[in-house]
């Protein structure tokens, strides 16, 4: 009886404890992202003030205004550009990283060819090298190319940055289904091209879907390469806009937090898309074992 | 009509031969299985027959056609595999008809032969169901209903049963064989379970290490293997070899015992032959629970090791010219290890294999 007491006792120690480590890290992972998201409603002097105000006084939308160019002040920074280089910056190096990791991650998992394991762990290691450490020579590369400040020097940088990364993840996809379906398919009628894309196709689109958004996020949140390799409303990112509020002398904390809430809004509605896409998988019930 | 015919096929990955050129025809509306151990090249034959596998020589013909260079699409076949490969994002209605809509059939058309094939195989309630909601029977049924919608000159199956549990596995089988009666189509069935192929064949084709060992009716293999690998692989136990060697018509065991040479086999051996003796569990028995009783025959006496009662029969471990020989007693009699039973071997039944070859000494 006392054992069971004692080990019952313990249980409940053991998740208290586990509930205020989980408490403790979400609390040092949300917290900057809070003050991010309060700050962009209050004006300059409650965010600055000491010491600081937990609470916000007021809550306002002027910062926006001012980011957008509306209201009595004004920043005078191009936001709608940089949204617009930023977009077709992301989606266009996606679409191109994602064409290519379907048919990298596809080959890898279904055919044999020589020098196999050699290139997989080339583009593994290719994804083990900080991008930063790319940037000099990228941006002497670039600069003879006529590609610093042009969207299509990003975009040739993201999808060199996503390809590794889609192909794995879709491969990893496409090992998941069995071969046999497709053999299936063929001998129910279909070309290897209809079978890969009647049967194969839909049962890895989670995966693809996934790795897509994720391909997106990379290149909507980088900083350090782009910040190298663009100069212009031509070809600038929203993230590095966010350095457009940092004067000589004076930071922008309101108008920075402003613009960061916008550039956080269309990531979090993506990461909660390849949420639903991860854990939703798929089950794999015409194959058993 | 769609004779299945493989001349010298050859299958090699690389170094590593996999198939040594076997020939087979296979005649139309034909039940035939490939039946072996694993690694003995009949899945990579049937997939050959499929177009999933090249073919590095030889030639299949299917319908007189050769078909070495055809995609499975241009083949006509249908396969049923091992672990079904159902659509799964499909229901059961759609993966049925998913041949039919390839093939650009009108929706009516395939409206009408899935629920034919649905209804000879008993899938109509289950129709509106993905394969995650079906049972591993009704899996296998589905498969099998894939396999027929298409009206195909020739159905493949590769090892269909092996991931059901036994008691399925019996059911399935027989459904198999019904099917086979109701669609008269041509098959070619690969299994490595010599139940199956007994049971199911117009004719089984046993293959070992990628050659064929022998080709013949259930009857003619179980009751003239023409290798040991045949003899002890058909049959359930297997059969007893037991080494020895020819002098005049008696065959001496290892341990002297002497037994005489079956009468159909005596034109076959010469003195000095070095041989080895097969009779089945089945033929040897205590005398008066065996099933023939007469007939050319031995006695000997024998010491029982141990006794599997099955009911109506047991099986009994005993030694023969010291080895260990499994033999059958017929009848509900409980039988004690160390019992002495006088054991009649039905000799009339009884093999003779070339020791050194393992064939039939028939085949010389």
């Amino acid at each position: 009886m006392t054992v069971t007491v004692q080990s019952r006792a313990s249980k409940q120690a053991k998740r208290i404890a586990l509930w205020f480590t989980t408490f403790a890290l979400m609390l040092v992972m949300c917290v900057p992202g809070l003050w991010v998201v309060l700050s962009a409603f209050r004006p300059n002097r409650e965010i600055l003030a000491k010491p600081p105000v937990w609470i916000p006084q007021e809550l306002s939308l002027v910062n926006f205004g001012k980011v957008f160019g509306f209201g009595a002040e004004q920043v005078g920074i191009p936001v709608g550009s940089y949204f617009a280089n930023s977009l077709i910056i992301a989606l266009t190096s996606t679409i191109i990283a994602l064409i290519i990791g379907i048919g990298g991650g596809y080959a890898f998992a279904r055919y044999r060819f020589r020098f196999k394991g050699g290139l997989f762990l080339g583009l593994m290691l290719f994804r083990a090298v900080p991008g930063i450490a790319l940037s000099l020579p990228v941006f002497m590369m670039w600069s003879k190319l006529g590609l610093v400040d042009t969207k299509l020097g990003l975009i040739i940088v993201y999808v060199s940055l996503n390809v590794p990364f889609t192909i794995w993840l879709i491969d990893g996809f496409f090992r998941q289904i069995p071969q046999a379906l497709s053999e299936a398919a063929q001998v129910d009628g279909c070309t290897r091209w209809q079978a890969f894309w009647k049967i194969e196709f839909p049962l890895a689109k989670s995966g693809i879907a996934a790795a897509g958004v994720f391909a997106f996020l990379t290149s909507w949140n980088e900083f350090a390469l782009a910040s190298q390799l663009t100069r212009s409303t031509d070809s600038k990112t929203l993230p590095v806009g966010l350095l457009d509020f940092t004067a000589q002398f004076t930071i922008d904390w309101a108008g920075m937090c402003a613009m960061a809430v916008i550039i956080i809004i269309p990531a979090l509605i993506l990461t909660f898309i390849v949420q639903k896409h991860l854990i939703a998988g798929l089950t794999f019930g015409g194959v058993k074992g | 009509m769609a004779e299945i015919t493989l001349e010298k096929v050859v299958k090699r990955y690389g170094a590593l031969g996999v198939v040594h050129g076997i020939d087979l025809t296979i005649a139309h509306e034909e039940f035939v299985v490939l039946v072996g151990p694993s690694g003995c090249g009949k899945s990579t034959t049937l997939r050959m027959i499929a177009g999933l596998e090249d073919i590095t020589g030889g030639l299949v013909k299917i319908g007189g056609q050769v078909v070495n260079d055809l995609p499975p699409r241009k083949r006509n076949i249908s396969m049923v595999f091992q672990n079904y490969a159902l659509y799964p994002h499909m229901n059961v209605r759609d993966n049925l008809g998913f041949g039919l809509k390839i093939a650009g059939q009108s929706p009516a058309e395939i409206a009408r032969r899935v629920t034919e094939a649905a209804d000879i195989l008993g899938l109509v309630p289950l129709l509106d169901r993905t394969p995650a909601e079906l049972s591993g029977g009704q899996r296998q049924r589905v498969a099998m209903g894939r396999a027929i919608v298409r009206n195909p000159d020739a159905f493949l199956f590769d090892e269909p049963l092996s991931n059901l549990d036994a008691k399925l596995r019996g059911q399935m089988r027989a459904e198999i064989k019904k099917l086979h009666q109701k669609v008269r189509t041509t098959v070619v069935y690969v299994t490595h379970d010599q139940v199956e192929a007994m049971t199911l064949a117009d004719r089984i084709v046993v293959m070992k290490d990628g050659n064929i060992e022998q080709v013949g009716t259930p009857m003619e293999v179980f009751n003239h293997p023409l290798t040991t690998f045949v003899a002890t692989f058909i049959g359930s136990p297997p059969m007893n070899l037991l080494p020895g060697t020819i002098a005049g018509q008696i065959v001496r065991l290892a341990d002297g015992t002497e037994v005489p040479v079956p009468d159909r086999l005596q034109r076959f051996v010469r003195d000095g032959m070095a041989v080895q003796l097969g009779i089945r569990p089945d033929d040897i028995s205590p005398v008066g629970h065996g099933l023939s009783q007469d007939g050319p025959g031995a006695e000997v006496s024998l010491t029982v090791d141990l006794a599997e009662p099955l009911g109506m029969e047991s099986l009994i471990y005993t030694r023969l010219a010291g080895q260990e020989v499994q033999a059958k007693l017929y009848g509900p009699r409980i039988v004690a290890p160390g019992e002495v039973l006088a054991f009649r071997l039905a000799l009339d039944r009884a093999h003779l294999f070339d020791a050194a070859s393992g064939k039939s000494v028939r085949a010389h």
